[in-house]
């Protein structure tokens, strides 16, 4: 335990400075009622895992996406926004739909990664049912392949405005 | 005239008239009679023990009417306790069994002429005054539920088992209190009460001690103390629902009744190690009770379970009384005496309440089986709202029932540490933690339990077809539960009403005193410090309640406020449908439970796994079966069982068949006993 | 019920029902700081409610009134132990509620509500959620109540005014043996009961690691609101009762105005230092295995009746 006490002190801080806040998007496209705390559930609709591994890190203490109001959480239920990664595979198209149902109102699909956006290199694969606009709709997108950590922060800071 | 003796003589006859009457009146009527009149009765014993409570007491004798020891009756404020709550429960079974044996065809003449005698037997037992009456009572009332227990043996073989085994046990139980209560006799100048107590003064320890643990292992037997227990999850689940509410709620606590007539009444109090016997025992058989409760996936045999467990705690407050009493102290032993009476009363309530609404469960869906239940609450609404407050009053918690006689029965263990000043010695050092300890995790095992009873039975979804068709009961059965519900209701909030004459009652066993608790809104210690008001909290509970849900709707906004809940399917991960087989069971809920008592426990489990006929390595079927079997019968009941049918065994080989060896045998045994007489003379 | 009664029963709630989503801001800013992070700040709670209050209200198909009153039953129990227990002034505002059963059997039922709650959902989440919790609240029924009786020993009394009162009167009790051992049986109680490390993570994903999550799985909106808030009531409480029971100093005995500020900023500091304390041990402890917590309390039982054993044989 000690020895864990003094590696927390040798580290300090860790999470990098904020970047200038991003420009807000339009007021009738983000809900105001949200005002500065986003709960986040994270749906892989098929996904090659690159985009969470970049989520992750987007939430680690390097970039700390939490200190702008954001938070991941395990149940819809709990959750404003959906961070939908990979393209919508004929499998997960049905859970996505139900998943978005089951988030109450108001809520937000955010689209990140490339896949998520256009199928990305895998449109036109049999076993892909569509990019996720093509299930729900989508409010956010966020581009790459896998998009940085730093572009995922970015798109967050526009939901919850901080 | 006196109450308590018009109350007592209309119970006896109306109830032999009922008796009467159902042999008599023609098959559609009979029902209607035999509850009716089963409720006049119990109404009539209410109004008698509830007089003798407040102070009226009567005596009569009735010399002829028994052969040898004639009949000979005290109702005092002891007694008058039981007769009330037997009185109580008769009421309700009584009117519940109107509907209740009409459709399980349980109206046969027998059975229905059986009922109210059982009621009346129930009734006298407290009232007898001499030890020929005690036992003529208490058989009539073994014999009746005897054959109330086996009503329905022709449509489940499991009824006849169990008969056989409570039959057996309440006979040994009679056997053992018949056998300490002559030894009794035998040092006293006659067998009536007031001999006895006077000759209780002076029998020397050894006597005394022999008697009282004779005696205590009939009376355990009957209240289903360890380890003389195992009729009770048998015969109760079998019984017809109002007979086993009878039996649990009126029955059980005549064994507590004995235990303190004879302990404190007759033999006067008697040594310290008696109590602590009783202390011990109960506290085994509350936390034993709770945990097989906990286990058990038997509607009905979880709440006969329960019965043990609440039973252990009455005798955890007897045993302390009789520890207190012995050391001189008179407060701590009034007050832990008014905690367990105060017990034997809220027990009566709930289980009665709980036990009308099984019988409400198994009415309408003929499953007694929690894994196959669930899903009530839309189907049975008035039913899931009683068998809810029975099992919020047996969780003890606040603002159940059983709250108020738990929270007296810890302040009487509490304070009857020696450190807080007073007298008891390092005996009970280390029974009052050990007691507490077992009162607390008796009590968390009961949340537990019922938590799973009323959740996994009554909430969510129909488990099974016979779940999904089930109707709410007619309206006498509702009745029925309504009548407990409201007993319960009303000793949650109030239980001032009976202290009074908890505390008559209790002055009767230990000596005249001032009562141990007193107010009126606010229950107050006399003698040491404690209070606590059960309405205030109820109330305070009622505001907080009202107050939250006001400001929630204010604070939730338009779009929360006006817009009606939006109806949603479950969260099942976005996967297929939720279908009832997902659903915990309440053998899955009480896993965790097991796992940590598994050595108690000690669950047996057989895996069948039989195999594809074409491959040794393709599984085509596996059946799983868990049982928790009763440790107590497994570790003593089998040996001595074993060791009587071997003992039988050996004595076939006297029985040859000839008829000479036979006579050979009667004129031996003349011939040894004249030879002995004149010896010995 | 005397004026210092009246005025706690105002201050208390108030203070609490505002102060708890603090607590819990404060604890998650010290995680976040000694992880490294910069965290979300100590007004987050806060507005994670606001918006929660904002958002719709559902009603899933297959659940009744025990799944809509569930998060109520949870804030009126806590609510009411606000009101009565002693955090800001030694008088109880409902004297005949004020015994250390009686709270301790309110905490329980609020409990229970919610494991009802979890098994009218009739999802296996919900009805596993249930059974765990269960199970952990029977584990620490006896090690509660026996650390409640080491307490009340010596102050012949369980009502909760009078054993603060006696404390404050002979504060050389607090380090007797007796005391420091019910203080560290009743750490792990309430670690138990608050499903913080090591019994259960608060902020896991994993459902099979669930055991107070799981129960709330369903809940939206206003519900999931009121939950949230009445389990940082829940916190503010038992920490607070810590506190009081066994470090009073600065509770109020008198009805003047300098001495309830006095008992408000005590309280504060009080539940502040323990929250930090509890927030920064979460920071170097493991979820211990669902099948190891028993162990856990059954130590804490020992702990207990130690701590009966000392407070006879030391009197």
């Amino acid at each position: 335990m000690l020895s864990l006490w003094r590696k927390i002190r040798r580290t300090g801080r860790v999470a990098e400075p904020a970047p200038p806040r991003p420009a807000a998007p339009p007021a009738d496209r983000m809900p105001v009622e949200l005002a500065g705390s986003v709960q986040i559930r994270h749906v892989d609709a098929g996904s090659c895992n690159g985009c969470e591994v970049e989520i992750g890190s987007a939430f680690g203490p390097v970039y700390d996406a939490e200190r702008y109001g954001a938070r991941l959480v395990a149940s819809p239920r709990h959750a404003d926004a959906l961070l939908v990664t990979g393209p919508v595979t004929r499998n997960m198209a049905e859970p996505l739909r139900r998943t978005y149902d089951a988030v109450p109102r108001p809520k937000l699909v955010v689209a990140v990664g490339d896949c998520a956006r256009n199928c990305g290199v895998f449109a036109g694969a049999y076993g892909v049912a569509g990019a996720v606009r093509d299930v729900v709709p989508v409010d956010l997108e966020i581009a790459g392949c896998p998009p940085r950590p730093e572009a995922i922060v970015e798109g967050l800071r526009k939901l919850t405005g901080r | 005239m006196n109450l308590a003796a018009v109350g007592l003589g209309v119970a006896v006859a109306v109830g032999v008239l009922t008796a009467l009457a159902a042999v008599v009146v023609p098959a559609p009527m009979r029902s209607t009679v035999t509850g009716a009149g089963t409720a006049l009765t119990g109404a009539a014993g209410v109004v008698a023990g509830i007089a003798a409570m407040t102070g009226e007491s009567f005596t009569v004798a009735l010399p002829a009417l028994l052969p040898l020891s004639g009949v000979s009756m005290t109702l005092d404020a002891l007694g008058g306790l039981f007769v009330a709550v037997t009185g109580g429960v008769a009421v309700a079974a009584g009117i519940y069994g109107i509907s209740y044996t009409r459709s399980h065809g349980l109206d046969a003449r027998l059975v229905q002429a059986v009922f109210p005698l059982f009621v009346v037997a129930m009734l006298l037992v407290p009232a007898a005054a001499s030890v020929g009456t005690f036992l003529v009572c208490w058989e009539l009332m073994a014999l009746t539920s005897l054959l109330l227990v086996v009503a329905e043996h022709r449509r489940r073989p499991e009824v006849a088992s169990a008969g056989r085994w409570y039959a057996v046990m309440t006979h040994l139980g009679f056997v053992t209190v018949l056998v300490g209560l002559l030894v009794f006799v035998a040092h006293a100048a006659d067998d009536s009460f007031p001999a006895l107590r006077e000759a209780g003064r002076q029998l020397s320890p050894g006597v005394a001690g022999l008697v009282f643990v004779v005696t205590l292992a009939g009376f355990s037997s009957k209240a289903g103390i360890l380890p003389l227990h195992a009729w009770l999850p048998r015969a109760h689940p079998e019984a017809p629902s109002h007979v086993s509410a009878l039996m649990s709620a009126a029955m059980v606590n005549l064994g507590v009744y004995g235990m303190v007539r004879v302990g404190f009444d007759l033999l006067g109090g008697g040594a310290r190690w008696w109590w602590l016997l009783v202390l011990a025992l109960g506290a085994l058989s509350a936390v034993y009770g709770i945990l097989q409760a906990a286990m058990s996936t038997d509607l009905k045999r979880l709440l006969g379970q329960s019965t043990t467990e609440n039973m252990g705690l009455v005798l955890v407050g007897v045993g302390a009384a009789g520890l207190f009493a012995t050391s001189g102290d008179r407060v701590l032993a009034g007050l832990a005496l008014a905690a367990a009476l105060l017990h034997v009363i809220v027990h009566a309530a709930f289980k009665t309440l709980l036990f009308l609404a099984a019988g409400s469960v198994l009415h309408a869906t003929g499953t007694r089986d929690l894994d196959a239940l669930g899903g009530l609450r839309p189907r049975m609404p008035v039913t899931t709202a009683a068998f809810g407050l029975g099992a919020l009053a047996a969780s003890a918690l606040p603002p159940g029932t059983a709250f108020v006689s738990e929270w007296l029965l810890l302040q009487a263990l509490i304070h009857g540490l020696p450190a807080s000043g007073t007298t008891g010695g390092t005996a009970a050092a280390i029974a009052m933690p050990v007691a507490v300890a077992a009162v607390a995790l008796t009590a968390g095992l009961a949340v537990a339990t019922f938590v799973k009873a009323f959740g996994v039975g009554f909430l969510a979804k129909p488990r099974t077809a016979a779940a999904e068709n089930a109707y709410e009961s007619p309206p006498s059965m509702l009745a029925g539960m309504g009548l407990a519900g409201l007993a319960c209701v009303v000793l949650a909030v109030l239980p001032t009403i009976v202290l009074p004459g908890v505390a008559t009652a209790g002055s009767v066993a230990l000596g005249a005193g001032e009562s141990a608790v007193t107010g009126a809104v606010t229950l107050r210690l006399v003698g040491v410090v404690g209070s606590l008001s059960p309405l205030v909290l109820t109330l305070a509970l009622v505001a907080a309640l009202v107050v939250a849900a006001g400001a929630v709707r204010v604070v939730a906004t338009r779009r929360a406020r006006r817009v009606a809940r939006r109806v949603v399917r479950l969260w099942d991960c976005g996967a297929g449908p939720l279908s009832a087989r997902m659903e915990y069971t309440a053998t899955s809920f009480a896993e965790p439970l097991q796992r940590v008592f598994d050595n108690v426990v000690q669950p047996e489990t057989d895996v069948d796994v039989s195999h594809h006929e074409e491959s040794r390595y393709l599984v085509q079927a596996v059946e799983y079966r868990r049982r928790v079997p009763d440790r107590i019968e497994r570790r003593l009941y089998q040996p001595v069982l074993a060791a009587v049918a071997a003992w039988g065994r050996a004595g076939r080989r006297l029985a040859t068949g000839s008829v000479h060896r036979y006579l050979g045998y009667g004129f031996y045994t003349v011939c040894g006993l004249l030879i002995l007489l004149a010896v010995t003379r | 019920m005397t004026a210092l009664g009246i005025v706690g029963g105002v201050v208390q709630p108030v203070l609490i029902v505002a102060g708890s989503p603090v607590l819990v801001g404060v604890m998650r800013q010290v995680r976040a700081r000694l992880e490294g992070r910069a965290g979300a700040g100590i007004g987050q709670p806060w507005r994670d409610l606001r918006k929660l209050f904002r958002k719709e209200r559902v009603a899933p198909r297959g659940t009744s009134e025990v799944f809509r009153a569930a998060p109520l039953v949870l804030m009126a129990t806590t609510t009411v132990v606000a009101v009565v227990a002693p955090f800001v002034t030694t008088d109880p505002a409902i004297g005949p509620v004020a015994d250390l059963f009686a709270v301790v059997a309110l905490l329980a039922l609020g409990a229970v509500a919610l494991a009802l709650a979890g098994l009218d959902t009739g999802t296996a989440f919900g009805g596993m959620g249930a059974s765990r919790e269960m199970t952990i609240l029977a584990l620490v029924e006896p090690t509660l109540l026996v650390a409640i009786f080491a307490l009340s020993v010596r102050v012949g009394s369980t009502n909760l005014g009078a054993i603060v009162s006696s404390t404050l009167h002979d504060p050389a009790r607090v380090i007797s043996p007796a005391s420091l051992l019910a203080a560290v049986a009743l750490i792990v109680v309430i670690v138990a009961e608050t499903g913080r490390l090591p019994v259960d993570n608060p902020s896991t994903h994993l459902e099979l690691t669930m055991v107070h999550e799981a129960m709330v799985l369903e809940y939206a909106g206003p519900d999931l609101a009121v939950i949230e808030w009445a389990s940082a009531m829940r916190l503010f409480v038992l920490l607070g009762l810590l506190g009081s029971l066994f470090a009073p100093w600065g509770i109020a005995t008198a009805a003047a105005p300098i001495a309830l500020l006095v008992g408000v900023v005590a309280l504060m500091v009080k539940v502040g230092l323990l929250g930090v304390a509890l927030a920064a041990g979460e920071v170097f402890l493991a979820k211990l295995r669902l099948f190891r917590v028993p162990e856990l309390l059954a130590g804490s039982f020992l702990l207990a009746l130690l701590a009966v054993a000392a407070s006879f044989f030391l009197a």
